[in-house]
């Protein structure tokens, strides 16, 4: 997020897309009802009819996959009618010229054919961002899980920068972390193309870095993405995999692939805190211990670092995967000594100038957003204030593209996935949390009224749903919620497992698979 | 009877909310949420008042497994560690450091996904590290 998750309640508009924030992110949504008593208009663009739609002012469900579409529209109409920030164009960004060509060509009209949304609600959209005192943007994977995520995601930078609403208290750009600390391992180098710190790992300078201060010879090359990984197993040029915390059996598109990679493996190693379904393939499993059982710290969606403390004692013999990573490492002959995570942060704040001025002390109270590049910094609330971090911001000139599979005579429907509010991500922990499972121990099917009449089921019927890659057999909610034509699947269970359905088609630059976007035939289960 | 609290921060959703575990006697018992914490100001979501529950589920793992005849079985930490250094330790002598990959986790604490990244780059040799942030 470009902002801290409390300015949210202190913008006067904002546009949510791709975000069931009731869901999966409560607590940031509460702050958008507070915008909303404090008077903000509140938009939804989400082909679903989620909760946070009740209250906003407008609703807009745009056809899945034509993100693209419905922003350029906004921006044509906001360049048509002069309602941009010409001011903060010339001053603060560079290619606006090129951009504002490709803009012409999407009129509201071709726009609101490829989205299906009204020409007076792109223009209503496009009237309230561009006319807010402070406008923010909010959205999640509704916006990255596509072939065109990353053009997707420069739209919206696209939108902010044309109407200067970045930069600023409340006014910005603020995607929603989905996990705990996707931040965290990100900004810790759980990346194969970056050191801590987003260092890059094929540039020399950070390359001598590290080997001086880990005392040993590094790569050059950058490594390999999931995807990547996986089809390395496939081939056989990958033959080891160790996954900690993961469930790639049932988190990764076409679960079929997937199995073939993992079974390909010479030796997988899995650390986890339950048995999952990719430990099923396992040849070593590893007890780590859960959040409870340890000290620490994780970075939250608006960059917050916090502390996690230790409550109780790891559970049997389970230990923390710190302690392991450490155990191992001196088995295989590189030497590890940390006593303590507070140790390991502050070989962290050596090596990563945002988190330069983090240590555990520092952390008692209300944690610290980075970047925090000194001992005496107070942390950054919100980012890009009067500079970019690459100087000027880059406007793109971005054409729309289709989803990489449409709907066709043979699969008709089209499929979207995401979470629901009691479960979260595989379900390894919620669905071991016997309040939770209580309350929705089974996934469904979501299905429009008009498209169970069809085809002849009803509530709670059973129906069988195929993909190019895959079948399974779920229990349909017939709601309105969803469109005719879609229907929406969460990708919780692994007894109607999503990903079973899901395409395996790749942002070409990120690597996120696009799970908001496939295929499907259905028809009534014996 | 011992009963204390320990502040920490939930481990389900990108949101971090500020809560407390309730312990007594050396387990869970219940969260409550933190007034003071600039995220959730006291207040949590169905899933964070609930967090404390999987931790002690008797599904938990509690003993290192090695697959031995084809199932998984437990053994002590040094069978499972010394076996799995020693076979990494083989396939990067025999296929190289990029035969080996790793999935760090947006699960675990930052200091831990520190360590995995850096037990990849600079013990194994290999940038193949990565996790699931796109997912």
């Amino acid at each position: 997020m470009t902002n801290s998750i409390g300015e949210l309640e202190d913008a006067d508009c904002i546009v949510v897309i791709g975000s069931n924030t009731t869901s999966s992110h409560p607590l940031v949504a509460t702050r958008i009802f507070r915008a909303k008593q404090k008077g903000a208009k509140v938009v939804v663009a989400d082909p679903r009819r989620i909760q946070l739609v009740h209250k906003a002012d407008l609703h807009v469900q745009h056809n899945l996959g034509t993100d693209v579409a419905l922003i350029n529209g906004i921006m044509h109409v906001i360049l048509a009618r002069g309602w941009h920030n010409q001011a903060f164009v010339d001053e603060r960004t560079e290619g606006f010229e090129e951009f504002r060509k490709v803009m012409e060509q999407y009129t509201p009209e071709r726009v609101s054919e490829i989205t299906g949304v009204s020409v007076d609600d792109i223009c209503t959209i496009a009237d309230w961002y561009a006319h807010a005192r402070a406008g923010s943007l909010v959205y999640c994977m509704g916006i990255t899980q596509h072939t065109t995520g990353v053009d997707n995601v420069k739209s919206l930078a696209n939108l902010s920068m044309l109407t200067g609403h970045i930069g600023r208290e409340s006014t910005g750009v603020n995607p929603l972390r989905g996990q705990n600390n996707v931040q965290g391992a990100c900004d810790m180098g759980g990346l194969p193309n970056v050191y801590p710190g987003y260092q890059a790992v094929n540039v020399p300078a950070n390359q001598e870095k590290f080997e001086a201060a880990w005392n040993g010879k590094l790569s050059d090359k950058v490594g390999l993405t999931i995807p990547g990984m996986l089809e390395g197993l496939a081939e056989g040029s990958v033959r080891a995999l160790f996954v900690v915390g993961e469930n790639p059996m049932m988190s990764d598109p076409d679960i079929h692939h997937v199995e073939k990679a993992l079974r390909n493996a010479e030796l997988l190693v899995v650390q986890d805190i339950f048995l999952t379904p990719t430990t099923a393939f396992a040849h070593v499993v590893l007890p780590g211990a859960s959040f409870a059982e340890k000290d620490g710290t994780f970075t939250n969606t608006e960059r917050r670092v916090q502390r996690v403390r230790r409550a109780i004692a790891p559970v049997g013999e389970s230990r923390a995967d710190w302690e392991i990573i450490q155990d191992l490492s001196n088995r295989f002959g590189y030497p590890m000594e940390y006593d303590s995570p507070a140790a390991i942060l502050e070989e962290v704040s050596r090596l990563t100038p945002s988190y330069g001025g983090i240590t555990f002390e520092r952390l008692e109270g209300d944690g610290l957003c980075w970047p925090c590049p000194t001992p005496d910094h107070p942390g950054t609330k919100f980012l890009h204030q009067g500079r970019f971090s690459r100087g000027l911001g880059l406007f793109h000139a971005i054409e729309y593209k289709p989803p990489a599979e449409v709907v066709d005579a043979d699969y008709p429907f089209w499929l979207t996935t995401g979470r629901i509010h009691v479960h979260y991500h595989t379900g390894t922990m919620t669905r071991n949390s016997p309040s939770l499972e209580k309350e929705m121990p089974e996934g469904f099917l979501e299905m429009n009224p008009e498209d169970a009449l069809a085809l002849g089921v009803k509530r709670g019927d059973a129906v069988k749903v195929a993909s190019r890659r895959g079948e399974m057999v779920i229990r349909v909610d017939v709601t309105t919620r969803i469109r005719r034509g879609t229907v929406f699947v969460p990708f919780h269970f692994i007894e109607s497992c999503a990903n079973i359905l899901t395409n395996p088609a790749y942002d070409p630059i990120a690597k996120i698979p696009e799970y908001k976007v496939c295929a499907v035939a259905l028809q009534k289960a014996a | 009877m011992e009963y204390r609290t320990v502040l920490t921060t939930c481990t389900y959703c990108g949101c971090g909310c500020g809560l407390y575990l309730e312990v007594m006697d050396g387990r869970l018992v219940g969260t409550i949420p933190c007034k003071t914490n600039p995220v959730n100001e006291g207040k949590l979501c169905v899933k964070g008042w609930n967090v404390h529950e999987f931790v002690q589920s008797p599904k938990r793992l509690t003993r290192p497994l090695l697959r031995k005849n084809r199932e998984l079985t437990p053994v002590s930490w040094d069978e499972a560690l010394d076996f799995t250094a020693a076979r990494l330790r083989e396939i990067k002598e025999a296929h190289g450091s990029d035969s080996i990959a790793f999935l760090a986790s947006a699960k675990v604490t930052n200091e831990e996904n520190y360590l995995i990244q850096k037990f990849a780059r600079a013990a194994v040799g290999t940038n193949n590290v990565d996790h699931c942030a796109r997912l």
